[in-house]
């Protein structure tokens, strides 16, 4: 069993099978990451450049330590302070970058389809690390298997997504990959910030946050971008928090068991109070950390040795 | 046309079990005792062998005998050169390893690369008093200066001709046969 691209751009397409592959390795990386020396040398020899054009905390973090646990080499790159500034295409960059020999390219670009465009120039293998409103797929991985990991199921659990599914890559990998696994999904948020024809990646969608979360047993909140917000497509921020902000109160129709996911930045008290985020039905720092084992898996499967001369 | 591959037995279940209490015994004599050991078996066949070594140990001295299961995957030399990435397993090593005499289980040591693996992944987990290696069955062809300290049978073997170890838990039954293309 492997995956069919040498490549992640995103869960579109991708087979439920795969999915579990990854999920199934992930589970082995996470136990080295409790093991007294968390490294392996599965990927010594193996050159990762992490090309970030836009900011980041968790994502780049995450990648750099799976890639040096699992004792792989990596250069950094950061728009902001790089010849990006002068002018210097895309194109350009990387294929310079890749000229010094390398293997794996991580890319973090405000344009979506970037890593598409990066498979077309590149010798090495792409990992999608967030393209524009496009799809942010280690993300997702990540959450199925948090939800995996919490409920040992994912079909037939009612997932809820809340916020700007809009401008959300994030939205966009979980809906692909909690529907290739089972999962019933719905999204809610203002009607300016839902996509058109977003009912066509199968989820239900709710404007009414009440009517959303009955019986949901996941809810993932997602963040307002703040930076993308000056459209004009909310009248407040204070009514966002007002009409779709998660509160203790509204927590009240959930099943039992329910689980609160975000996958960061969050603005605490905007989509979500501190008193859920920080409350024992959240997993949000159990996402954080299954985030580096999952990359781990992604990084180790990829790296195999097709299109590689032997 | 393609010959049909010739398999030949060498170790019926009587004989594999026999060897491992033999095994068992001399590991308990040349350790002196049993008191600080654990048994980690390899995956797969040695993981099956390293818990029947620990029960027989445990017959013999009337100890607890720790057991833990080992995935050598991450730890291959070879993982760059392989098409496929082999499928990983879990590692399960839920006690200390740290001044323990450790006795590492395979079925099969061939040409030793396996066995470097296992090594530096144990050690990866702290520092064990002693590493001792016990194997079903040498088959020679090493390619590393490794070798057993409890060996089942030696099976002088050519290195075209492969050793098929079957194992109860996993096969239906205990047996060992030297399989010829």
């Amino acid at each position: 069993m492997k995956l069919k691209s040498r490549h992640l751009l995103g869960l579109e397409g991708m087979s439920r099978k795969e999915i579990n592959l990854i999920l199934d390795t992930a589970e082995t990386f996470k136990e080295i990451l409790s093991r007294p020396i968390r490294m392996v040398p599965t990927l010594r020899g193996v050159t990762v450049v992490n090309l970030f054009y836009e900011p980041s905390t968790r994502t780049r973090i995450s990648f750099e330590l799976a890639e040096k646990r699992l004792s792989a080499e990596l250069v950094n790159f950061s728009a902001a302070i790089s010849s990006a500034q002068k002018g210097e295409t895309l194109k350009d960059t990387v294929q310079n970058i890749e000229a010094m020999k390398i293997d794996m390219v991580v890319v973090r670009h405000q344009a979506s389809g970037v890593p598409y465009f990066l498979t077309q120039c590149l010798d090495s293998s792409i990992i999608n690390a967030g393209d524009g409103a496009h799809e942010h797929p280690t993300q997702g991985l990540l959450d199925l298997f948090t939800i995996r990991e919490k409920y040992k199921k994912i079909k037939g659990l009612k997932v809820v997504i809340v916020g700007d599914i809009k401008y959300s890559r994030v939205a966009r990998s979980d809906i692909w990959g909690l529907s290739t696994m089972g999962a019933d999904v719905s999204v809610c948020g203002p009607t300016t910030l839902l996509p058109v024809e977003i009912e066509k990646m199968g989820v239900k969608v709710y404007s009414d946050l009440d009517k959303a979360l009955e019986g949901a047993d996941v809810v993932i909140v997602l963040r307002i971008q703040l930076e993308r917000q000056k459209g004009g497509f909310l009248p407040s921020l204070r009514e966002y928090t007002n009409k779709f902000g998660i509160t203790k109160e509204r927590l009240k129709n959930l099943n039992e068991n329910f689980t609160i996911m975000h996958p960061g930045p969050i603005n605490r008290g905007v989509e979500i109070t501190p008193e859920v985020a920080d409350g024992p039905h959240s997993v949000i720092l159990d996402q954080v950390t299954n985030g580096v084992a999952i990359r781990m898996a992604v990084l180790y499967l990829l790296s195999g040795g097709e299109g590689k001369v032997e | 046309m393609p010959r049909k591959p010739k398999s030949t037995l060498v170790m019926d279940a009587k004989t594999i079990d026999r060897a491992l209490i033999r095994i068992a015994h001399e590991i308990v004599e040349k350790n002196k005792g049993a008191e600080i050991m654990a048994v980690i078996g390899i995956k797969n066949r040695g993981a099956y062998l390293a818990e029947r070594v620990a029960k027989l140990i445990e017959k013999i001295e009337g100890v607890q005998i720790p057991v833990g299961l080992m995935d050598i995957t991450l730890y291959r030399d070879d993982i760059q050169t392989k098409l496929e990435q082999p499928l990983v397993q879990k590692t399960e090593i839920l006690f200390d390893v740290v001044d323990k005499v450790i006795i590492l289980v395979d079925d099969v040591l061939f040409t030793g690369r396996t066995i470097r693996a296992a090594l530096d992944q144990i050690i990866d987990f702290g520092r064990p008093k002693r590493i001792q290696l016990a194997v079903l069955v040498d088959r020679g062809h090493r390619e590393l200066p490794i070798r057993a300290d409890y060996v089942g049978k030696n099976i002088p073997t050519a290195k075209e001709e492969q050793v098929k170890v079957k194992i109860k838990e996993v096969d239906g039954e205990d047996s060992v046969s030297i399989v010829k293309q």
